[in-house]
């Protein structure tokens, strides 16, 4: 990977950083619960969007498949968490 | 050339995670942060593995970098009309500078969602 490729690799980083300090802010002060589920899906996906983005920098593609998983995994309890507020919300009306 | 294409992806993904990340931190209300953040990032996630893939140049990181993004592109949407489908429900207050309510009369401003029932009792 030649240098310059690299400063914007880390420069990339730098702002994904940033952006979960944002959505870790959400995650602590949101008014409600569905601020905090919503949060939470983005900071995942942030966290994946990191891990392809280092994998890249490092050069090391075995990296991809934790991306992968993750990717699948954060929306996948955004999922459920919604139908269990779904759910709730009926049986007690 | 190659060089190119990933710095082009990476710069446009990393902008598009800010941006979606500045929207959950700045819009005034659970739905517009919504709104910013599921559309945003599942893009800006789908640049950044495309430039993983390009960068590394693999075909086994390519062929798993768009499953990734299948998955994220069909997944995302489903989880945000989801959980705007609960917090609706729960009746969670609208901004004050919200024009548009089609469910006006079943969600009074602030007031919690109340269905009227069909002969089934169901909504």
């Amino acid at each position: 990977m030649s240098g310059w490729l690299e400063v914007i690799t880390q420069g990339v980083l730098g702002a994904l950083s940033i952006a979960m300090m944002f959505s870790l802010h959400r995650l602590i002060r949101g008014p409600s619960l569905t601020d905090r589920v919503v949060a939470l899906d983005l900071f995942s996906l942030q966290t994946a969007a990191v891990i392809a983005v280092y994998a890249l920098w490092v050069g090391q593609p075995e990296l991809v498949d934790v991306a992968l998983v993750l990717a699948v995994i954060g929306s996948m309890g955004t999922l459920v968490i919604a139908r269990y507020l779904y759910s709730a919300k009926r049986r007690r009306s | 050339m190659r060089e190119v294409l990933t710095a082009a992806l990476l710069i446009s993904g990393a902008l598009l995670m800010l941006l979606a990340g500045l929207g959950l931190f700045r819009m005034p209300d659970m739905f517009l942060r919504l709104h910013a953040a599921a559309k945003a990032s599942s893009l800006g996630v789908g640049l950044l593995m495309g430039a993983a893939a390009v960068g590394l140049g693999d075909v086994s990181v390519v062929a798993r970098a768009v499953l990734a993004v299948a998955f994220v592109f069909v997944m995302t949407p489903v989880a945000a009309l989801l959980i705007a489908q609960a917090a609706f429900r729960a009746g969670l207050p609208l901004w004050e500078r919200t024009h548009q309510n089609d469910l006006e009369e079943h969600h009074p401003r602030g007031g919690p969602y109340e269905p009227r029932l069909g002969p089934d009792g169901e909504d």
